[in-house]
C-alpha cells in the first residue's frame, strides 16, 4: 500500500485515543496509549498475545471502560454518544459467533433490525452476493465451514455500511485460500466504500499487505507506529515477522523519536 | 480398567467443584428446597386430616400459576443465556442496542413462552381433572400478570448474577426461583409457615397472589388487598432488578467481564 501523498491534506482522524489506560487490579493491560486513525485508513494493531490489543479494541467499542484516558469515535465520546457511535461502526471477530441455530438469512435479518438498516432485504441480498454466499442463505450458521462463517460474520459487519470497521483476527483459522479471498473482500470493501478499518492479526504478511499504518504495542505500551515500510526500516528487518520476533523476544526495542 | 485414569478424571471434576461456589451450593440447594416445600405441605395436610376443602382447585391452581412465574423468569434469564451459549453477546453489546431494549426483548419472549405453556396446562387441567381455572373469573388475569411481572424481575436479577459470576452460575436460571417457593405459599396458606417466614412471605408478590387465589376459590370476596400488595411489590422489585442489571453491566465493563463470557 503506497504511503499517503505528502502534498495532499491528511484526512481527519475518525478514531482518537489519548492516554488510554486500563488496569485490572494489579495488572496494567494498556498503559497510556495514544493514537489516531484517519478516515479511510486501514490501521493495524500488532502485538504478542497479552500485549493489550483486544483490551484496546474493547475500549474503543465500549465493551471495557478505560481506567483513564479518552476515546473519541467520529468526534463522539462514550457513554453520551454510544448509540450514535455504535450505529456507525461495526465489529467482527473470529472468536465471536452468531447464533448457530439461526440460518444465515435469519441472523442477518436480526442484525439489520438492531442497526435499523433501511430496506433490509435488499441490503442483505447485496451482501450475500458480494460475499458469494447467496446459496447459503437458508443454511444454519452452525452447519457452515470456518471460511463460510467468516464471510457471514463479515456480511453482518457491513450491514449498516459502517464508517469504521473493527476486525479482530478476521482470517484466523482460515486456510490460505480462504484467508486470501477474505483479504481481497476487505480491500474491495474499503476501496468501494471508503471504510476505515482497524484490524488485528497474527499473520504478519497479511498486516504488511493490508495496512497503511501499524501500531506496535508491547505489554500495553506503544512501541512504534508507522507504515509497514517505516517499521521495517527502523528495526532493520526484511519482514514484519522478524520485527515481531525481535519485539516478542525482547531484542528489538526501539524508542520512537520524540 | 485403569484406576489411575479414573482417578485423573475424578480429580478434574473435583477441581471444577472446588473452584465453583455455584456448583457447590447446588449440592445443598435442591434437598433443602424440597424438604421445606414438602414439609410445610405435609403439616398443612395433617391439620385437616384428609378433609381439606377445595384441595384439587388449590393444588392445580397453585401449580398452573406457579408455572407462569417460573416460565416468565426462565424466559428472561434464558434469553440472556442464549446469547452466552451462542457467543453472540459481544455482537449485541457492540450494536446500538440499549440494555433496556435487550431486557424488553427478553421480557417479550418470556410472555410468549408463558402464553404457550399456560394454554397447554389449562387445557390439560380441564381435560384430565375437570379443573377450570377460569372459575377464578377476571382475577386469574390479574394473578397471571402479577406473576409475569415478578418473573421478569427475578429473570433480570438472575441474568445479572450470571453476568457477574459467569456461566458456572447458569443453573441459577432454573433453580433460584425455587428458593422462593416455600415462602410463596404455593400449595399451602402462609399461616402454615413459622412466624418468621410469614414475615418474609409478606414481601413476596407471589405469596399475595397465591393467598388471593385461595381467597377467590373459597368465594371470600375480591382479593384487592393481596393484589395491591403484589403489584406494589412488583413495581419495587422491577425497578430494583433493572437497576441491579445496569449496575452489573457497568461493573462488567470496568472489570472486562464481557470479554470473558462463557467462563
Amino acid at each position: 500500500m503506497p504511503p499517503p501523498d505528502a502534498a495532499s491534506p491528511e484526512p481527519a482522524a475518525v478514531v482518537t485515543a489519548r492516554g488510554l489506560t486500563k488496569r485490572f487490579g494489579a495488572t496494567l493491560a494498556v498503559d497510556d496509549l495514544s493514537f489516531d486513525i484517519r478516515a479511510g485508513e486501514m490501521y493495524g494493531l500488532l502485538g504478542a498475545n497479552g500485549a493489550g490489543k483486544t483490551t484496546t479494541i474493547a475500549m474503543l467499542l465500549d465493551l471495557i471502560t478505560p481506567t483513564s484516558g479518552e476515546v473519541r469515535i467520529l468526534g463522539e465520546r462514550y457513554p453520551a454518544g454510544r448509540e450514535r457511535i455504535l450505529s456507525r461502526v461495526n465489529f467482527s471477530s473470529t472468536y465471536v459467533s452468531l447464533p448457530l441455530r439461526l440460518t444465515v438469512w435469519e441472523n442477518l435479518r436480526v442484525f439489520a433490525a438492531l442497526y435499523s438498516v433501511p430496506r433490509p432485504a435488499a441490503r442483505i441480498e447485496g451482501l450475500l452476493e458480494r460475499f458469494e454466499i447467496t446459496h447459503l442463505r437458508r443454511h444454519r450458521v452452525g452447519d457452515l465451514s470456518s471460511g463460510q462463517k467468516t464471510r457471514v460474520y463479515l456480511a453482518k459487519a457491513l450491514l449498516n455500511d459502517p464508517a469504521i470497521l473493527f476486525l479482530d483476527e478476521p482470517t484466523a483459522s482460515l486456510d490460505p485460500d480462504m484467508a486470501d479471498k477474505t483479504r481481497r473482500m476487505l480491500e474491495q470493501t474499503r476501496a468501494e466504500q471508503g471504510t476505515t478499518v482497524l484490524i488485528t492479526s497474527h499473520n504478519m504478511a497479511e498486516m504488511e499487505q493490508l495496512c497503511d499504518r501499524i501500531l506496535f504495542i508491547d505489554k500495553g505500551r506503544r512501541l512504534m507506529e508507522g507504515t509497514p515500510r517505516d517499521i521495517l526500516t527502523r528495526f532493520g528487518r526484511a519482514t514484519l515477522e522478524e520485527v515481531f520476533l525481535d519485539v516478542a523476544r525482547g531484542g528489538g526495542r526501539v524508542e520512537e523519536p520524540a | 480398567m485403569n484406576l489411575t485414569r479414573v482417578a485423573g478424571l475424578t480429580r478434574r471434576y473435583f477441581y471444577l467443584y472446588r473452584s465453583s461456589m455455584p456448583r457447590l451450593l447446588e449440592q445443598l440447594y435442591w434437598p433443602v428446597v424440597d424438604l421445606l416445600v414438602w414439609g410445610f405441605l405435609t403439616i398443612y395436610l395433617q391439620r385437616f386430616e384428609g378433609t381439606l376443602p377445595n384441595f384439587l382447585a388449590y393444588f392445580l391452581g397453585g401449580l398452573i400459576l406457579w408455572d407462569i412465574l417460573f416460565r416468565s423468569q426462565v424466559g428472561v434469564s434464558v434469553a440472556y443465556l442464549e446469547e452466552v451459549w451462542s457467543r453472540n453477546l459481544l455482537n449485541l453489546f457492540v450494536s446500538p442496542l440499549r440494555p433496556g431494549e435487550f431486557l424488553l426483548s427478553a421480557m417479550s419472549i418470556a410472555v410468549m413462552r408463558v402464553g404457550f405453556t399456560t394454554t397447554v396446562t389449562l387445557v390439560i387441567a380441564w381435560g384430565f381433572y375437570g379443573f377450570n381455572a377460569f372459575v377464578m373469573g377476571v382475577w386469574i388475569a390479574a394473578f397471571m400478570v402479577s406473576l409475569i411481572l415478578m418473573g421478569w424481575s427475578m429473570g433480570m436479577f438472575i441474568s445479572a448474577l450470571i453476568m457477574r459470576f459467569g456461566q458456572g452460575a447458569e443453573s441459577l436460571a432454573w433453580g433460584l426461583i425455587f428458593l422462593v417457593q416455600p415462602v410463596a405459599a404455593v400449595f399451602y396458606p402462609v399461616a402454615v409457615l413459622p412466624p418468621a417466614l410469614q414475615h418474609v412471605s409478606q414481601v413476596i408478590p407471589a405469596a399475595h397472589v397465591f393467598e388471593g387465589m385461595r381467597q377467590v376459590l373459597d368465594g371470600a370476596g375480591p382479593p384487592l388487598h393481596h393484589l395491591a400488595w403484589a403489584y406494589g411489590l412488583n413495581v419495587i422489585y422491577l425497578l430494583g432488578a433493572a437497576s441491579f442489571f445496569y449496575y452489573t453491566l457497568a461493573e462488567a465493563k470496568r472489570e472486562g467481564r464481557l470479554l470473558r463470557v462463557g467462563e
